[in-house]
C-alpha cells in the first residue's frame, strides 16, 4: 500500500502480481479487498472472475467475468482501505482522519502513540504519514482485536511501520519506554481523561495530542484533565457534505407543453454517451449538482492540545 | 554567512523602512543602504523566486536557530506574525519594536512577555504557571452554580475607572510591571466587583492583552501557516481551509517516496504541505504550469525545509511533461530567468498590501537566498554560474526525472487553481498519472467541479468520483458553558476526488 520500499512504487511497474492486495471496485460504495491468488476466483452478482486473468494487468484495469460483467481492480490506499475493512469496532472516516493528521502535525519520521487500535482505520493513515522513518505504536486492550489488526497491517503492507500492543491504556497508561519520545498521541477511549496524564509523560515538549470522543460529556472531562499541563486546547467537529451530479434539462417555463409532461430527468447518466441524449428542443441539457440527501451527521468531537513547554 | 546576515537586515528594512537605523549597525549602515537601494530599484522588494531558507547543519526541529522562520502568536491569536529570527529582526508590539534575538535557541511553544531589564524593555521567556489556570477554572466551575450577580447595576457612562491614562503612563515610566498595572486598574474600577465571575475574567484578559502582552513562539507547519493565512488573508490561499487542505493530502495519497503532480495557484501553501508529508526521500513534488511562467510558491520559504526536502520540490511546464512531446525542445534558461523576474512583481503588490496599516498579520517574508540570487543576477547573467550551489526549492525538474514521469506516470495529482477551469486542467493532467492513481481537485466554486466530474464519467477516465465539501465547527468547552463558537467559517471550498483508470481494454 505504501511506497516505503522504493522498488515497489506504484508508479514504477504497477502491475498486479500473485499475492497482491487489490481493491475490487464494482461501483462507488461497493468495493471489496481481495488477495490475489492464482488459483482463486471471485464470485459476485456479475459472474465469476478468475484471479489468473488479473495477474500481469496494470492496477486500474477493468476485468471481465465469465458472463461479461466487469469490475475495476485498484491499488489499495488508506482511503480505499477505510471503505473496505471489516468493522470490528466503530471506525474513523476520512474527514476526521485527514484533519487530525494535519492538525497533529504528523510528518515522516514522527513517533506516534495510539489507543485504541480498534479496526485500524486510522492506524493505516498514521502509518502512511510517518513513513518511511517514523513509527506508530498502537495499543488495544482486546487481545483478539489486536491480533486481527496485526494481520490487517501485514496484508496492507504497513506492518514495518506499526507495532500493535495489547494493553489497557486507561488503566495502565502508555509503556514507560516511550516516555518523552512521542511527537503525537491519539486517544480514542471511553474515558480519555484517565489516559491524559500518561500521554503528557510520553510527549515531547510542544508535542501534540488529539482525543476523539462521540459525546460532549467526554470532551468536557478531557478538557478539564488537559488544563493541568497542556495549552492550545481546541475542540472541533468536522463533517463532509457530498454532492450528486445529474445531466438533464431545466424547463424554461414558457408554456412549452412538450417539456412540462416529460418524465423526471434520468437520475444518473454516467454511462450514457454524448450521442444518446437526443434533443427535442433548442435548450441543451445542463449539468446539475445538489447535495446528497443523506449524510453522516455526527462522528465525534476532536479535541487537540499541545504539551506546555516548561523547560 | 555574513552576507546572509546582511541581506536579512535588508529585508527587515524593506518590510519596515522606519526601522533601518535600529536594524543596521552604525558602521555598515551606509554600505548596506546602498545595497538596499539597488535591491529596491531592480527588484522592487525581495525576489519571489521560490527558494527557502536552508540550514546546512542538522537542526533540532523543536528549537529555534538563527535564520529560522517562526510564527509569532501575539496575545492568543490576536496577531499572527511570520518572522525570521536574526540578531537584527524585530517585532512591533504596541508602539515599540522589540528585538527577536532573545527568541533564538528557545524551544517552539515557549512564551515571552515584555520585561524591564537593565538594557531596557525586552522580550523575556516566561513559563506560565499551570496551577494558576487550574485554580481559576475550579473557581469558575463552583461559581457557575451560585452566581447571583448580573449586569443590572452596570451603567456604560465611562466613569467606572478612576485611573486616567496619564496615571498609567506615569506608572509605566516608573517601570511598574504590566501585571501590577492590571491590579491597579482592577482596584480602581468601581464596577469590577459587581461583574459576574466570567465578566471579571474577560476584563482581566482584556487588560492583560494591553498591558502585559504575551508572545507565543509557534513552529511554521502546514497547519499553522494555513490557519494564519486563512484567518487574515484567505484570498491569498484561494480560501483553502485547513480541513480542505488535509483532505487534499489524504485523498491524493501523499506519502514518502511518491511523485506528486501539483497545480499550486495558492501561493505555495499546497506545495509546502505536500513537501512536508513527503519528507526527504526519493519522491518529488512537481509543480506544473501552463504557459511559460511558473506560479509563485514563495510560501514554501515559510516552512523550515532542509536541503534534502528542497531538492524534492521542482517545477516543470506542462508542455515538457506531456507525453506527445518527444524532443527536448527546451527553452534556454535565460528565458526562464526573465520570466521569474516577471512573476516576481505580482506577489510584491500583495506584500505591500499586507504591510498596510490595517493588517494584523505581517508576512515578513524575508528571503535570504532569493535576495542573494537577485544580487547575483545583477552581475552574472550566465545560468551556468548557478551550478554547484546548494539546492533550492522549486528548481526546474531534471531531464531524468521528467523522463521517468513520462514512462511511469505520477503517483497522484492535486489541483488547487481557484481561478482556472477544473476540466481543462484535469483533461490535460490526468493522462500524466499512472493507472489507479488517486487525484483531488480543489475549487471555490461547485459548478466547474460538477462539469469536470460529468466529463470524467462520460470519458470513462476515472472512477470513485465524488464531490465533497468539508464543514468545520469549533467549540468552546468550559464547565457548564460548552457550545459551538459564535463565529465560524461557513465555507472551505469543494473537492472533487477520484481514481484514474486504465482506459484501454
Amino acid at each position: 500500500m505504501l511506497c516505503s520500499d522504493v522498488t515497489k512504487k506504484l508508479s514504477f511497474g504497477g502491475s498486479i502480481k500473485d499475492g497482491d492486495l487489490v481493491i475490487v471496485y464494482e461501483k462507488r460504495d461497493v468495493m471489496k479487498a481481495v488477495k490475489v491468488s492464482e488459483t482463486s476466483v471471485l464470485q459476485n452478482r456479475f459472474g465469476v472472475f478468475k484471479h489468473s486473468d488479473w495477474i500481469g494487468k496494470p492496477f486500474g484495469s477493468k476485468v471481465l467475468s465469465n458472463k461479461g460483467g466487469f469490475v475495476y481492480l485498484l491499488a489499495p490506499t488508506p482511503e480505499l482501505w477505510t471503505l473496505v475493512l471489516s468493522h470490528r469496532t466503530q471506525i474513523l472516516y476520512i474527514a476526521d482522519i485527514s484533519f487530525l493528521i494535519t492538525y497533529l502535525e504528523i510528518v515522516p519520521g514522527s513517533l506516534v502513540l495510539e489507543s485504541g487500535t480498534g479496526s485500524g482505520s486510522l492506524t493505516t493513515s498514521l502509518a502512511r504519514a510517518v513513513a518511511p522513518t517514523g513509527h506508530v505504536y498502537t495499543f488495544d486492550f482486546h487481545q483478539q482485536r489486536a491480533a486481527s489488526a496485526r494481520e490487517d497491517f501485514q496484508s496492507t503492507g504497513v506492518d514495518s511501520l506499526v507495532t500493535v500492543g495489547v494493553r489497557d491504556i486507561q488503566g495502565e497508561g502508555f509503556p514507560d519506554e516511550y516516555s518523552g519520545l512521542a511527537d503525537s498521541v491519539f486517544l480514542d477511549l471511553p474515558q480519555p481523561w484517565l489516559a491524559v496524564p500518561s500521554a503528557g509523560k510520553m510527549l515531547k515538549q510542544d508535542g501534540t495530542l488529539c482525543s476523539f470522543s462521540p459525546c460532549i460529556e467526554q470532551v468536557q472531562r478531557t478538557c478539564e484533565a488537559l488544563k493541568s499541563n497542556f495549552r492550545d486546547i481546541r475542540t472541533f467537529e468536522v463533517l463532509l457534505r457530498t454532492f450528486e451530479v445529474h445531466e438533464g434539462k431545466i424547463d424554461s417555463c414558457q408554456g412549452d407543453e412538450g417539456l412540462s409532461v416529460r418524465s423526471p430527468p434520468c437520475k444518473r447518466r454516467h454511462r450514457s454517451s454524448e450521442g444518446s441524449a437526443v434533443q427535442d428542443s433548442s435548450s441543451s441539457p445542463t449539468i446539475k449538482v445538489r447535495p446528497c440527501a443523506d449524510a453522516r451527521g455526527h462522528t465525534g468531537y476532536l479535541t487537540f492540545s499541545r504539551l506546555q513547554c516548561l523547560s | 554567512m555574513l552576507f546572509s546576515k546582511i541581506s536579512n537586515k535588508i529585508s527587515c528594512c524593506l518590510n519596515a523602512p522606519l526601522q533601518q537605523t535600529q536594524a543596521i549597525g552604525s558602521t555598515t549602515s551606509v554600505a548596506l543602504f546602498c545595497i538596499l537601494l539597488i535591491l529596491k530599484n531592480h527588484n522592487k522588494g525581495p525576489s519571489m523566486s521560490p527558494n527557502s531558507i536552508q540550514s546546512n547543519s542538522i537542526q533540532n526541529p523543536r528549537v529555534t536557530w538563527e535564520g529560522c522562520s517562526v510564527l509569532l502568536d501575539i496575545n492568543d491569536g490576536d496577531r499572527l506574525v511570520f518572522a525570521r529570527l536574526t540578531a537584527g529582526s524585530t517585532v512591533k508590539i504596541g508602539k515599540k519594536n522589540f528585538s527577536l534575538r532573545p527568541l533564538i535557541g528557545c524551544p517552539f511553544g515557549s512564551s515571552f512577555q515584555i520585561e524591564n531589564r537593565t538594557e531596557g524593555l525586552c522580550l523575556c521567556r516566561f513559563v506560565p504557571s499551570t496551577e494558576e489556570g487550574n485554580n481559576d477554572q475550579e473557581k469558575g466551575g463552583c461559581q457557575i452554580m451560585d452566581e447571583c450577580r448580573d449586569n443590572r447595576a452596570i451603567v456604560d457612562n465611562n466613569e467606572a475607572q478612576t485611573l486616567t491614562s496619564e496615571d498609567i503612563d506615569e506608572m509605566r515610566r516608573q517601570g511598574v510591571k504590566g501585571d501590577e498595572i492590571i491590579e491597579a486598574l482592577i482596584a480602581n474600577s468601581a464596577t469590577y466587583e459587581k461583574k459576574t465571575a466570567f465578566s471579571q475574567e474577560k476584563y482581566r484578559i482584556k487588560k492583560q492583552k494591553k498591558y502585559a502582552p504575551r508572545v507565543l513562539l509557534r513552529r511554521p507547519s502546514a497547519r499553522s501557516i494555513c490557519e494564519a493565512y486563512f484567518k487574515k488573508y484567505p484570498h491569498r490561499i484561494g480560501f483553502l481551509r485547513v480541513d480542505a487542505l488535509s483532505l487534499l493530502l489524504s485523498l491524493a495519497n501523499v506519502t514518502a517516496n511518491s511523485d506528486i503532480l501539483l497545480v499550486d495557484m495558492v501561493g505555495g501553501l499546497l506545495t509546502g504541505a505536500v513537501a512536508e508529508r513527503l519528507g526527504a526521500g526519493t519522491g518529488y513534488v512537481c509543480n506544473t504550469y501552463l504557459g511559460s511562467s511558473p506560479y509563485p510558491v514563495d510560501m514554501v520559504r515559510t516552512f523550515n525545509f532542509d536541503n534534502e526536502i528542497c531538492k524534492r520540490i521542482v517545477r516543470a511546464p506542462l508542455r515538457d511533461l506531456c507525453l506527445d512531446q518527444t524532443g527536448t525542445s527546451e527553452k534556454p534558461d535565460a528565458c526562464n530567468a526573465e520570466l521569474n523576474v516577471g512573476t516576481s512583481e505580482k506577489p510584491d503588490a500583495c506584500n505591500a498590501e499586507l504591510n498596510g496599516q490595517t493588517s494584523s498579520i505581517s508576512m515578513e517574508e524575508m528571503s535570504l537566498p532569493s535576495n542573494h540570487e537577485a544580487a547575483d543576477s545583477e552581475t552574472t547573467v550566465s545560468p551556468q554560474s548557478k551550478m554547484g550551489k546548494t539546492p533550492k526549492a522549486g528548481e526546474k525538474a531534471s531531464e531524468e526525472a521528467i523522463k521517468s514521469w513520462k514512462e511511469n506516470g505520477f503517483s497522484s495529482l492535486i489541483i488547487a487553481a481557484p481561478d482556472a477551469d477544473a476540466w481543462s486542467l484535469a483533461k490535460d493532467l490526468l493522462p500524466l498519472l499512472s493507472y489507479s492513481a488517486p487525484f483531488a481537485i480543489y475549487h471555490q466554486y461547485l459548478q466547474p467541479l460538477a462539469t469536470c466530474m460529468h466529463n470524467l464519467q462520460q470519458g470513462k477516465m476515472a472512477i470513485g468520483l465524488q464531490i465533497s465539501e468539508p464543514w468545520l465547527r469549533e467549540y468552546q468547552v468550559l464547565p457548564s458553558r460548552t457550545h459551538p463558537l459564535m463565529q465560524m467559517s461557513a465555507f472551505g471550498g469543494y473537492i472533487l476526488s477520484g481514481t484514474k483508470i486504465c482506459s484501454s481494454s
